[in-house]
């Protein structure tokens, strides 16, 4: 301090020869320069801004680090209750939490035995609906019209007689029917849902295959209405056919399923 | 006048914006404001003396600067990182005080 003090201390300071060394005869000129130069000036400026800042800055931060280290006794006391009340409210906030999450992983569960559920019935819905390709045992029935007579109703007819026997799904020459399946055109040019056969007539039917077989043959049915026009019936039952035909899935224009509540 | 001013709107500013410091600056902003400050006050002194040089002031602030931070640097990589910022705040306090000094007697002949 005294140090400091005495006039003719030897400045350490660069700061000191911040301006020219003592004694530059030029000292008196440079000093006259001072001011002139817009460069200088502007170099000054832009450090003294930044040093500025950086002060600023620097003290917020210690502010924000350093109020702890420079807290009373009593204040530190004070938030270390603090503290520690804010630790418990967050333990058993923790703890409900977790009864929560239980709660929902039990509900989960029960859950995912629903989806499993509603997607054995979509299942089953597609494969009724032909939108899903289906397997299983059943009988192919061919009919033959060489006389171009079978006509739409016996189509019809036989789609209705092997679903009354039992039949689940069916195809015809390629084309699924489905519970709006239309038959449409003249004997020999016929149509399904806008898609033409050719004669032969060829039906993959999936189902109990004897029971289907039987209803065919009835006395007045199907096999017996084909002959009487001139065509024949070739009924052939498997323990393994594909129906692979799909109809598209209509999407209803009007009506919107009822949430239900 | 300019120094002034710069110092007022730096300070604004920072108060303004408040950014955040990045991490790895947090050791050397600390020393190189200290720095900076020797520089400002010696600065101020040569002016006082009528030996400013603007040249100088600006070579001196950045050379300050940065050597105060390369010692930080240097102390961090040797593992005396705080011993070494602290010799340095304490050098440059007592150059501050120095140029205080000889700031006072300027303004105050005594």
């Amino acid at each position: 301090m005294t140090d400091a003090e005495r006039p003719d201390a030897p400045a350490p300071a660069d700061g000191a020869d911040a301006g020219a060394p003592p004694g530059d005869p030029t000292a008196t000129a440079t000093a006259r320069r001072r001011g002139r130069d817009p460069l200088a000036a502007a170099l000054i400026g832009v450090l003294t801004l930044l040093l500025g800042f950086a002060l600023a800055v620097q003290v917020r931060n210690a502010d924000e680090a350093q109020m702890l280290a420079g807290a009373r006794e009593e204040d530190l006391v004070r938030i270390l209750d603090e503290l520690d009340g804010r630790e418990d409210r967050l333990r058993s906030q923790l703890a409900d939490q977790r009864a929560a999450l239980r709660e929902l992983t039990g509900s989960d569960s029960r859950t995912a035995t629903a989806l499993q559920e509603a997607r054995r019935r979509a299942e089953a819905l597609g494969t009724l609906n032909g939108t899903l390709p289906a397997q299983g045992p059943g009988l192919t029935l061919t009919v033959r019209d060489p006389s171009d007579e079978v006509g739409v109703s016996d189509i019809i007819d036989i789609v209705q007689e092997l679903r009354g026997a039992g039949a689940e799904t069916m195809q015809v020459d390629g084309v699924r029917i489905g519970l709006s399946s239309a038959v449409t055109g003249q004997p020999g040019r016929l149509r399904v849902d806008g898609t033409p056969l050719r004669a032969p007539y060829e039906f993959v039917v999936l189902g109990e295959p004897q029971n289907m077989e039987t209803a065919m043959f009835i006395p007045g049915g199907i096999v017996q209405s084909i002959e009487r026009v001139g065509g024949t019936v070739e009924i052939a039952q498997s323990p393994a056919l594909v129906v692979d035909a799909l109809r598209p899935l209509d999407r209803p224009q009007y009506a919107a399923p009822d949430t239900g509540d | 006048m300019i120094p002034i001013l710069g110092l007022a709107a730096g300070v604004l500013l920072g108060l303004l914006f408040d950014p955040t410091v990045p991490l790895w600056l947090q050791p050397y902003l600390p020393i190189a404001v200290v720095a900076a400050l020797d520089a400002v006050f010696g600065g101020f002194r040569a002016r006082l003396d009528g030996i400013f040089d603007a040249k100088v002031f600006v070579i001196s602030f950045v050379s300050n600067v940065v050597v105060a931070a390369l010692i930080v640097f240097l102390g961090d990589q040797l593992g005396v990182g705080a011993q070494l910022s602290t010799a340095v705040v304490v050098v440059l306090g007592i150059r501050i005080f120095g140029n205080a000094a000889a700031i006072r007697r300027h303004v105050f002949r005594a």
